[in-house]
């Protein structure tokens, strides 16, 4: 069974500044994300406070934290940002303090591409995020992966401050709690 | 007389050119000017088919319009209202009254008688070349079940388009789709089957699982679709009026974007390896698979060539999405595509001539078409989202859905003229999108 918890607190206003940074610099052509936002990985929530309010739709954290339970992506990309990395670390660290829980990552696109493309494309960012975490020591029996493509967007407007929030890799813890 | 006339109804109607190379069409000057230019459709008339007996009156009236609907639903075609008619027809037999015709303007007279027994129903019909005062071909007449009445109205106009164009005509097939409702964020698909009108629609899923990108087998008994029933998606088979459901091709990594050989008996799909996806082909209900690509990048929505030689298919292997055709045994592959932007989901033409493709170019999705060369690209939509080209048994039309942006809007099936004209938005009760056209049905 899978389970989310409601907690929306640091990591999703620090998400919030990462998008507003995000977006600003994000085009029709894939674009990097840089050194700025404010993070610099290590701890999920470090440096988020007085950035920017407001929720972001459809966010989460791991069960009992405010360690974020999603990664972004440029566009058309499935390589992990340094602030993904960041938020990784954090799971992972998460993870290794409850080893016994398996995780599901899914794999998501924004609506700008075909339906058959993003689901190989939502497959190969939930792949990178396994492949990260397997390389930090986490057994990949732990780890299963899922792409949703474009079908389980979440935040629908049709704009580029929609579809950041929807390229996005998302771990589901689907064990017990944990916490 | 008949010569003469039928040369004249084809200088008119651009369906005949598509038994010309499509490289005539983009060069002949003469040939651009029909194609391009506006089009006056060819005015025919149909009066109310005759009914035998009492029992048919209704049926009559009904096959008459379906008649109607599919030939002025081509654009090639216009009807001269029955408000219009001089003559009544009022036996099937009666003598025409060809000067009544001509005096409308109808240069081809469709008359047509309906017979009721038990639940069997027959159509009687004939095309006639007004001008030339004489029939154009032989009168035929189809049988079938008064609940199929309206195959046996397609089977008619199927027979005056062919008469009429020189072309197979499309009306006597169904589409596969997805049915959508429900918010964006969540949104509940269903597996659905249709007659290429929007007619008598069944859905085949019951949306408690997300399935997408459906594909209808030539005799539209069997579907391939991908579906998340088992948790991550699988190319899945229905077939049988949606009892039976077979898994393809059952291993590691997710399956998705399945197609049809062109003789039924294998299916190709993409299947996710590492952080890419590869294209595999596998015999249906069969354990072995061939792989056909191999590399780290994304290979996926392969369409066979129709003498299934060749596939065509998409890939990033040269960073971003292109067109690509390749061995059926796979191998080497060639790129097609070279213009702007990012191309997509290839689907060779039942004539082997063209592929249909998805173009995101400028921050728009557009339907195109190319030849299967991947010269003479020509784009024949575009809006925020028009995706996945699906062909009608002629080759002659495309369906592809079209999705209007934001948290409100959603996907509809239209479609259009290959040479971009006819633009119509085929009915469905709600959202409707990822059509996938059959063959002519027998």
């Amino acid at each position: 069974m899978k389970m989310r918890t409601t907690t929306r607190t640091g990591a999703a206003l620090l998400l919030v500044a990462l998008l507003a940074s995000a977006c600003s610099r994000m085009g029709d052509e894939p674009v990097p994300y840089g050194a700025s936002g404010g993070y610099s990985g290590g701890d999920a929530l470090g440096g988020a406070g007085g950035i920017g309010t407001g929720a972001l739709p459809g966010g989460g954290t791991l069960p009992g934290t405010s360690i974020s339970d999603r990664v972004l992506f440029s566009v058309d990309q499935s390589t992990l940002a340094p602030q993904a990395i960041g938020i990784l670390d954090a799971q992972i660290g998460w993870l290794r303090s409850n080893p016994t829980l398996p995780i599901l990552i899914e794999g998501h696109a924004d609506e700008r591409g075909t339906t058959e493309y993003n689901l190989a494309l939502g497959s190969s960012r939930a792949s990178a995020v396994r492949n990260y975490m397997v390389s930090q020591g986490v057994p990949d029996s732990r780890i299963s992966i899922i792409t949703y493509g474009r079908e389980r967007p979440v935040a629908t407007c049709a704009d580029e401050s929609c579809f950041a929030q929807n390229r996005r890799a998302v771990t589901v813890v689907t064990g017990g709690t944990g916490a | 007389m008949v010569d003469r006339f039928r040369r004249n109804l084809l200088i008119g109607v651009p369906a005949a050119l598509a038994s010309r190379p499509f490289a005539a069409l983009a060069q002949a000057p003469l040939r651009i000017e029909i194609t391009e230019g506006v089009v006056e459709p060819m005015p025919f008339a149909v009066p109310a088919f005759v009914p035998d007996g009492g029992a048919a009156a209704q049926l009559a009236g009904q096959i008459t319009q379906v008649v109607i609907d599919d030939l002025a639903g081509t654009g090639l075609f216009r009807e001269v209202p029955a408000a219009a008619h001089i003559s009544k027809v009022a036996s099937f037999d009666a003598p025409i009254a060809f000067a009544d015709w001509k005096a409308i303007n109808a240069q081809a007279l469709i008359t047509g008688a309906v017979g009721v027994s038990g639940d069997r129903a027959t159509v009687r019909f004939r095309l006639w070349d007004v001008f030339a005062q004489a029939p154009l071909g032989e009168g035929l007449q189809f049988d079938g079940s008064t609940a199929n009445w309206r195959r046996l109205a397609h089977k008619v106009a199927d027979q005056v388009y062919s008469r009429l164009t020189g072309e197979s005509g499309y009306f006597d097939s169904r589409v596969a789709f997805i049915a959508a409702s429900g918010p964006k964020e969540a949104r509940r698909k269903q597996l659905g089957i249709m007659d290429f009108d929007g007619a008598n629609p069944v859905m085949l899923t019951d949306g408690s699982a997300l399935v997408l990108t459906p594909r209808l087998s030539a005799d539209a008994r069997r579907v391939l679709f991908t579906s998340y029933a088992s948790g991550a998606p699988k190319v899945m088979m229905l077939e049988g009026g949606g009892k039976a459901r077979t898994v393809i091709a059952d291993a590691s990594g997710m399956t998705f974007a399945p197609r049809f050989s062109p003789d039924g008996r294998r299916v190709v799909y993409s299947r996710t390896v590492g952080t890419g996806a590869d294209l595999f082909v596998g015999d249906i209900g069969g354990r072995s698979e061939t792989q056909l690509t191999r590399g780290s990048s994304i290979n996926t929505s392969p369409s066979f060539s129709p003498d299934g030689n060749r596939i065509v298919f998409e890939s990033d292997r040269g960073g971003t999405q292109q067109l690509y055709v390749m061995s059926a045994a796979g191998g080497e592959a060639s790129r097609i595509s070279f213009g702007d932007g990012r191309y997509a989901t290839p689907i060779w033409s039942p004539r082997g001539d063209l592929i249909a493709f998805t173009k995101i170019s400028g921050g728009r999705f557009h339907i195109g078409v190319m030849r299967a060369d991947g010269s003479g690209e020509k784009l024949l939509t575009g809006s925020y989202i028009d995706e996945g080209p699906t062909w009608a048994p002629n080759g002659r039309v495309l369906m592809f859905y079209r999705e209007a942006p934001g948290a409100s809007g959603g996907p509809q099936i239209y479609s259009v003229d290959i040479t971009g004209r006819n633009l119509r938005q085929v009915p469905t009760q709600g959202f409707a999108s990822e059509p996938s056209w059959s063959g002519l049905l027998s």
